[in-house]
């Protein structure tokens, strides 16, 4: 694979059988909530969908203070403090929902990836071919996580269905998944669709 | 109109539960439309070890969750709507299989058999290719006639009319549903395509020379398209002329041709006390061939009162017979001494293999009818019976195989009289003497069910009462499913065939009749198969 195509946004900091979090190597550059990443583990290839992310101050104990009030501009701050892109940290933390060897399974990874492991941004061709099956909506679903699942889906689907060139088959499709897989439960998908259309 | 993709008809979804007797349950595929859905439809289920062919006999509405139903989704929005059509929101089918072929060659030879099993879980449902009904109802060849197309299909429905003729077989309809259409052209399919030759008693004048379409649009009928082998017989000559209607023999019945037998049946329509039939046969036994003669010359003297107190006749049953008599009497074409004898004549016809078509003309009172379509076929049915015996007993040739059509059947086979008429006879003894029924009927509950039991395939255009629906369908499997499907037929050109004669039932539209190309169609059939005929006799010398 040409990895040049490929973003590299990070490396893995915490890595869990179900989640990794990685920490962003520029300031700010976290990649769109939903949206499908990867890492690999020697040869086995690690999908995520990131759920969370935050800036915080590197030091859990430290602040950030107010500094703008004589600079004329957010940016003027950042100039005015370069030490400020040290002191501060992204980091955002993607749920594992599948991985590739050979071929590319849409279940949890025997082992969880390294620390330090990059992690990359995936290519248009990447993510069609894992929107093949909508299985990872199972586990989204299923996912006992900080964010409200609803909105969760509803990012990954319409990141998702960006690189589709017919983006509304794509999303038809998803939703029939989404209404067979909620057929209990007609609110949350009603709030879903109204999400995604 | 779906389109038919090859071999394998439109996928529509798949079996989900049901039983045997009840049929399966199909869900419909969020493709498939529950709207392009129709009862009647055909559809094949794909098992694991068999194919099984079906009609669809109910559509119904579903959903996943109950909420669906108290708040409904805002389907204005496309997207929503499509989302939930076949998910949340679904629409099921209830199937009947009716036909099972299994897999391997020998079933694959032995053809389609009933069904004494249902489809595994999850089975694929397609709709019916032409291909399918092909292999079910086979294709027009030497027996089996093109009737019409099933509905919404473009392939031809084919009736195997060798088998159809075995048994005694009934159209029925309300009025205006197109009854008449469809029995001339299964009368055109006889002539063709089976060895026996139809008798139809021909009420309105219809099946000879032309009939007309309620549009007033005049249609040719058997005569005008198979000249050579019709003959027209009619009761009233002049109506017949006045019609431009070229007829073969002129049928006159004499006095002396009623029997007493002949009267029983008439006993509602003459008004007559059960004393009176009684003394009929009192008369007979006295005048003997000639009673009715007799009857009637009797004045009302002292002679007489001593006879009907000789024969134990009272005189007010008399009096009411005399009156019942009379009426007989005056009808055109009862004459003191026939100068032809039509029995004769109508079994010359059939013998050579030409069909009789016997018009009434204006003799269209029931009085009339019952009485010369009683009087005929009784004798040519005892005709019948006396060659088959022989023939059975000499192993010679047996008589050709001889269709009797009427019509208002109701009033030879309700249940008073069909144990009296001839009709009811040969309903139930059937085929034994190689003469069989075809009843054409707008109310069949009027008609005995010990008859009705005995009809082997049954046509219905739409009906809409009651109990006419439940006498046409009894004793049929999967009635309630049949009723639902009869129920739904359009008022016209639609009609459904089951029994005996047919795999299983369809519903089907009846072929094209009355235009010119029409027309042609059946005569061409005709003259290639007759082409054929001749070319295998050249062959073999």
């Amino acid at each position: 694979m040409n990895t040049k195509e490929v973003q590299r946004v990070g490396e893995v900091i915490e890595a869990s059988t179900t989640e990794f979090v990685t920490q962003c190597y520029e300031l700010y550059q976290l990649p769109p909530l939903g949206s499908l990443v990867k890492t690999r583990d020697q040869e086995v290839e690690l999908y995520g969908i990131v759920y969370y992310a935050a800036t915080t101050s590197i030091e859990p104990g430290r602040r950030p203070i107010a500094r703008g009030k004589d600079e004329d501009s957010e940016e003027a701050i950042y100039r005015s403090n370069p030490q400020l892109l040290k002191l501060l940290r992204s980091e955002f933390s993607a749920l594992v929902v599948g991985y590739k060897d050979e071929k590319l399974y849409h279940y949890l990874p025997p082992q969880p990836t390294r620390i330090h492991s990059f992690v990359y941004l995936c290519s248009p061709d990447e993510v069609k071919e894992f929107g093949k099956s909508f299985d990872f909506l199972n586990m989204l679903i299923n996912a006992h996580l900080p964010v409200p699942i609803d909105e969760l889906i509803a990012a990954s689907l319409r990141q998702m269905s960006e690189v589709y060139e017919d983006r509304q088959a794509f999303l038809v499709a998803a939703g029939k998944e989404l209404a067979i897989l909620l057929s209990g439960e007609f609110n949350q998908l009603k709030a879903i669709l109204g999400r995604i259309r | 109109m779906i389109s038919q993709e090859g071999e394998q008809g439109q996928r529509l979804g798949m079996v989900v539960s049901g039983s045997l007797n009840k049929g399966v349950e199909v869900k419909l595929d969020s493709s498939a439309s529950v709207e392009d859905m129709a009862v009647g439809r055909y559809v094949t289920i794909e098992g694991n070890k068999r194919r099984f062919f079906g009609m669809i006999t109910d559509v119904s509405l579903g959903v996943t969750d109950q909420r669906l139903t108290l708040t409904p989704p805002d389907v204005s929005d496309p997207f929503i709507a499509e989302v939930l059509a076949g998910t949340a929101t679904y629409g099921t089918l209830r199937v009947s299989p009716y036909l099972a072929i299994g897999g391997d060659v020998t079933s694959l030879i032995e053809g389609p058999q009933p069904v004494k099993t249902v489809p595994s879980h999850f089975s694929v449902v397609n709709l019916a290719s032409d291909r399918d009904m092909e292999l079910v109802f086979g294709k027009e060849d030497k027996e089996r006639f093109w009737i019409g197309n099933p509905l919404d299909m473009e392939t031809k429905l084919c009736l195997n009319l060798e088998e159809f003729v075995k048994r005694s077989n009934g159209i029925f309809g309300k009025s205006g549903t197109g009854k008449t259409f469809l029995t001339r052209m299964l009368l055109i399919g006889m002539l063709q395509k089976s060895t026996a030759v139809s008798l139809v008693f021909d009420m309105h004048s219809e099946y000879g020379w032309e009939g007309s379409s309620e549009q007033g649009r005049k249609v040719k009928a058997l005569k005008q398209l198979f000249p050579s082998k019709v003959a027209v017989f009619t009761l009233d000559e002049e109506n017949s002329r006045r019609r431009g209607v070229s007829t073969d023999f002129v049928v006159r019945i004499g006095y002396d041709e009623i029997e007493p037998e002949d009267i029983g049946l008439l006993r509602q329509l003459l008004n007559l006390t059960e004393p009176a039939v009684e003394a009929v046969y009192q008369l007979h036994r006295r005048f003997g061939k000639n009673w009715l003669q007799g009857a009637l010359d009797l004045k009302d003297s002292e002679e007489t009162g001593a006879l009907l107190k000789e024969l134990s006749i009272h005189e007010s049953t008399f009096q009411n017979l005399r009156r019942g008599l009379a009426t007989i009497r005056r009808l055109p074409f009862i004459e003191s001494h026939a100068p032809t004898n039509a029995v004769r004549s109508i079994l010359e016809h059939l013998d050579r293999g030409i069909n009789v078509v016997l018009e009434f003309g204006r003799y269209r009172d029931i009085t009339a009818y019952v009485l010369v379509s009683n009087m005929l076929a009784r004798r040519i049915y005892a005709q019948y019976q006396e060659r088959m015996e022989r023939a059975m007993g000499e192993d010679t040739a047996k008589p050709t195989p001889l269709v009797i059509t009427i019509e208002e059947a109701h009033k030879f086979l309700n249940p008073e009289v069909s144990s009296q008429t001839i009709f009811g006879t040969i309903a139930r003894e059937m085929r034994k003497y190689n003469v069989t029924l075809l009843v054409i009927d707008q109310r069949p509950s009027g008609i005995d069910s010990e008859v009705m039991s005995q009809i082997g395939t049954k046509i219905t255009c739409l009906l809409d009462n009651e109990r006419d629906i439940d006498s046409v369908l009894a004793g049929v499997s999967g009635k309630s499913e049949l009723k639902s499907v009869l129920a739904k037929l359009a008022a016209k050109q639609q009609a459904l065939i089951f029994g005996h004669a047919v795999p299983m039932p369809v519903t089907f539209q009846p072929r094209e009749y009355g235009s010119a190309e029409s027309y042609k169609g059946f005569i061409f059939s005709e003259e290639t198969s007759r082409q054929a005929e001749k070319d295998i006799e050249e062959l073999w010398g």
